[in-house]
């Protein structure tokens, strides 16, 4: 494939090792490199997007991701102290993915420090920085390499300059030892002396040599975690976990909500009863629901319980799952090509909605006071999260300064900054600090989503060749209103031919989908049910469609190639384009042992996904007999079991292998799930889902037995993305080996979306469950 | 308000609060010990997960009222004082060894859970099956389930 990014040699301004970057003025040694650094991507602008390769191959959603971080001119800085150790705010969010790990390593590597003296914190919200300061698309290292290690480069070239005068020797005969510079004679300096003397005067601006992939020895190394010992010893900071030290007087705050779907608040019939409850300090009406504030959570909980409120119906009163499921079917744009008889396989699949919530739920905390708002929360745009707060509490922009702490999680979620904004509301309407924390309860049922969607696919097989397949994906829409959205209208003009006439779920539709298949007629199309972003609340869930699309594409490709009567690794072998991809699904068919003898009622299944400048192979085994579907766990959707799972990745250059195989793993705990068990109910205007013993997320009892994950060698010298690269083969490879362990094609995802609801609903009103209080019964 | 005393990691704490206060909350809110999370309130996803007198319970299910002088609680905080020596506790060890932590919001519950599971399979005189290791039901939403039974069966050959 001539247009194939992922195997042509970098084009040009990526192979370059030669950068400027600045030594900052003043005291103390600062250095700094512009973030557009290297983002250039290869075909930027004005390429005529020709009709075979799909937009993926020429320009795809991390092109454009990585495009919108070029023209903010924002420099990061790295500064090293006098012990020599460097610190490094990285304009990004960490909710598990590894970044601050992997930036410690990127900076280690080319400064030449041992790991653990590179402190690496998240900034707080830098308006300069306009769009260059949202995490998502796994986009943080493929966008950020090249301007840290810029950065980290121009630090050890002043800190070598310095020493150079001070132990009298050149430059060029000094070497550096684990932050010690040393010269031919034996005689050292270390890094903090050399710091002290490094620092300009005035600010200049100096070139630096990047090092040769030959010369790294930390990134591509295993490393584990920067902040693993704060998370095994309680220690990790998550913004619940702000005290009165860091926040004084910031109490507990709980939202009763609605028992629609956005119902909003009328009235209180009973406020002042509730706020004369133990430990209630305020209640007061903000435009999501009613706010209380408490000296405990639980006694918000118990508050919230007890309000009795007035409620507006909801924006979706009275409609179930069902009804969207019409309404999609409706909004299906054609296929071209007719149904032609015994040449056609086609397949109508249903993917349901999918609760986007990660373990710790939305929460944040905010003082506001004075004409000023302060706010602290995992965000993943700061700053559209102050323009936000900024527009909701009536305040300039600059009088709102976000603070983003370690997030528990997000998926997708964290972009949105809906808890920093009710916090802000809550605290501006009591004229009180609050730390606000959604009820569990309230996350399936009000938080956001991933949208319910269809997708048809119909494929033609014509002298055993595939000569066209074509994909109709039809979704409620998807709410890209964290920012990005709005910086597409200023680079519509640089995007490639074309694409500037679709609306933006489109346009991440085309830059992001690409079936990697030699089928003929190619065609892929997204519509979007109707435009309205606040019927459902909606957000990219990890890995955006990706996942469902590719779930579709793979059962239709098991079933051509048993139309063709080809074995499902021969046949895609056969007609996959790149040469990454076939080299990852050969590896995952050696490592799994594909086509060994199973039992009957068991199967091996395999499927393969192409994003984030890489490719991705599973391979599953999964036992639907009768005994394993049916075993017993207490109060546990068990059904089909994954007993063993092989993934192999290629990610271009991987900083941190093991950091790698974490995301692989995870993406695949969400796969799976997504493809067996894991769902939302809409029923008559609300999500019946309330909690987790309601959202049947993957748990131990149906994780793999075996779980193995291969991060492949690659020769491309930059990194790929991996925080959401491993869910779409995941969740294709459980549903093509559900179809050949049980010989019938599942359409509808979850597979037990139909099964007799597992749990009885909880009230809608009051909103939240009361905590139980037979805890000691279960002690074990 | 009444006063509760309890033992928390090996220190007498009292408190002021009301009697059906939640454990997690005195914790947290109270006390500031804040290893132990929220993730549900209603005894299902774990991630509070906690000792009381040396089996796992969780305290978002119960009333600080429900406890005495002479119940002895650990906290995440306070579990590698209650292994030999001055380091971690091996089940943390073998965490960090396994790497498995991605955001670790789940995780102070997690090996808290892991550390009474092993003891209570151990009294039983066997050793950990998957079935056991099925049995546990922290959620973990970033999905390290499988690193966390790998580093299960590390921690407990060293424990
Ligand atoms: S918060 Fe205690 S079990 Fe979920
Ligand atoms: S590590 Fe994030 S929820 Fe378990």
């Amino acid at each position: 494939m001539p247009h194939d990014q992922t195997t042509d040699p970098p084009a040009t301004g990526l192979s370059r090792r030669s950068f400027v970057g600045y030594v900052m003025g003043g005291t103390g040694l600062v250095v700094a490199a512009d973030l557009a650094l290297g983002a250039a991507p290869a075909q930027a602008a004005g390429l005529p997007i020709p009709s075979v390769p799909q937009v993926p191959e020429l320009y795809d959603l991390n092109d454009f991701l990585t495009h919108c971080t070029m023209p903010t001119s924002g420099l990061i800085a790295i500064h090293v102290d006098e012990q020599g150790d460097a610190h490094f705010a990285l304009p990004r969010m960490e909710v598990g993915q590894g970044i601050t790990t992997s930036t410690a390593m990127i900076i280690a590597e080319e400064l030449d420090l041992p790991v653990e003296r590179v402190h690496v914190t998240l900034a707080p919200a830098r308006r300069e920085l306009l769009f260059n300061q949202l995490t998502g698309g796994s986009n943080t290292t493929i966008s950020t390499y090249t301007p840290i290690r810029v950065a980290a480069a121009v630090a050890r070239k002043a800190l070598l300059d310095a020493a150079a005068i001070q132990l009298g020797a050149l430059v060029t005969t000094l070497s550096v030892k684990g932050g010690v510079i040393f010269d031919l004679l034996g005689n050292s300096l270390s890094y903090g002396d050399a710091a002290a003397l490094a620092a300009p005067a005035q600010t200049k601006q100096v070139q630096v040599e990047l090092k040769a992939a030959a010369e790294r020895n930390v990134v591509g190394t295993p490393q584990r975690r920067v902040d693993a010992l704060d998370a095994v010893t309680g220690r990790k900071k998550f913004a619940m976990d702000l005290t009165e030290v860091d926040v004084p007087d910031a109490l507990p705050t709980m939202v009763c909500r609605a028992p629609d779907l956005n119902g909003r608040p009328v009235s209180v019939r009973n406020q002042a009863a509730v706020a004369a409850m133990p430990g209630v300090t305020h209640v007061a009406i903000i435009p999501t629901g009613v706010a209380v504030r408490a000296r405990t959570f639980g006694q918000c909980i118990d508050a919230v319980r007890a309000l009795d409120v007035e409620w507006k119906g909801g924006t979706v009163a009275g409609r179930s799952s069902a009804d969207i499921l019409e309404e999609l079917r409706s909004a299906q744009l054609p296929l071209a090509v007719p149904r032609l008889g015994a040449t056609t396989v086609e397949g109508d699949f249903v993917f349901h909605f999918r609760s986007g919530s990660a373990l710790e739920p939305n929460c944040a905390v905010a003082d506001v006071r004075d004409g000023t708002a302060t706010v602290w929360g995992g965000l993943k745009s700061p700053i559209d999260a102050q323009s936000k707060v900024a527009k909701a509490l009536g305040l300039p922009q600059a009088k709102v300064t976000v603070n983003v702490v370690q997030g528990g999680g997000s998926f997708g979620r964290k972009l949105f900054s809906d808890a920093a904004i009710e916090a802000a509301q809550a605290s501006q309407a009591f004229g009180a600090p609050v730390k606000l924390m959604w009820h569990r309860a309230d996350e399936p049922r009000q938080g956001r989503v991933h949208p319910m969607a269809t997708s048809r696919v119909r494929a033609t097989v014509l002298l055993g060749s595939v000569i066209s397949f074509e994909q109709r994906h039809t979704s409620v829409s998807t709410d890209f209103t964290h920012g990005l959205g709005e910086r597409l209208t200023a680079e519509v003009a640089a995007l490639p031919t074309g694409l500037g006439n679709l609306g933006f779920s489109e346009t991440v539709f085309l830059l992001s989908q690409e079936l990697p298949y030699n089928f003929g007629v190619v065609t892929q199309l997204l519509n979007e049910s109707d435009r309205d972003f606040d019927r459902f609340n909606t957000s990219s869930v990890r890995n955006i469609y990706s996942p469902d699309v590719r779930t579709a594409n793979e059962l239709i490709v098991d079933q051509l190639a048993a139309k063709l009567k080809l074995d499902p690794v021969a046949f895609r072998l056969k007609h996959l384009k790149s040469g990454i991809v076939k080299n990852v699904l050969r590896r995952a068919a050696e490592l799994g042992e594909w086509g060994r003898q199973m039992p009957a009622g068991t199967a091996q299944g395999i499927a393969i996904h192409k994003e984030y400048k890489g490719a991705t192979a599973v391979l599953v085994e999964i036992d639907c007999r009768r005994q394993t579907v049916d075993r017993r766990v207490r109060d546990a959707v068990t059904g089909p079991r994954v007993t063993k799972a092989t993934v192999v990745v290629d990610c271009g250059l991987a900083i941190n292998p093991l950091g790698v195989q974490a995301q692989m793993m995870g993406g695949f705990s969400d796969g799976m799930a997504q493809a067996l068990t894991y769902s939302n109910h809409l029923v008559d205007g609300h999500f019946l889902e309330a909690s987790w013993d309601n959202s049947a997320y993957t748990r131990q009892w149906n994780t793999p037995f075996e779980f193995r994950c291969e991060v492949v060698d690659s020769d491309r010298e930059e990194p790929g993305g991996i925080g959401e690269a491993g869910v779409a083969a995941s969740m294709a490879a459980v549903a093509c080996a559900y179809a050949r362990a049980t010989g019938s094609m599942p359409t509808e995802f979850p597979i037990n979306f139909h099964d007799p609801l597992h749990f009885e609903p909880k009230s809608f009103v009051p909103s939240v469950p009361a905590s139980p209080t037979n805890g000691l019964d279960f002690v074990s | 308000m009444p006063k509760h005393t309890f033992q928390l990691n090996g220190e007498t704490v009292t408190v002021d609060v009301e009697d059906d206060v939640r454990i997690l909350w005195v914790l947290r809110d109270v006390l500031g010990v804040t290893g132990p999370k929220y993730g549900c309130g209603i005894n299902v996803c774990k991630a509070c997960t906690s000792h009381i007198n040396g089996k796992a319970f969780n305290p978002c299910a119960v009333p600080v009222g429900a406890i005495g002088p002479g119940d002895e609680i650990t906290t995440i905080e306070g579990l590698a004082d209650t292994a030999p020596g001055d380091g971690l506790h091996p089940m943390q060890d073998a965490w960090l060894e396994h790497d498995v932590a991605q955001c670790g919001y789940c995780q102070p519950g997690q090996i808290m859970t892991a550390v009474a599971l092993v003891n209570r399979v151990r009294a039983e005189n066997r050793a950990i099956t998957e079935d056991d290791l099925d049995s546990i039901r922290n959620v973990c939403r970033c999905g390290t389930y499988s690193r966390i039974r790998e580093a299960i069966r590390t921690g407990a050959a060293r424990m």
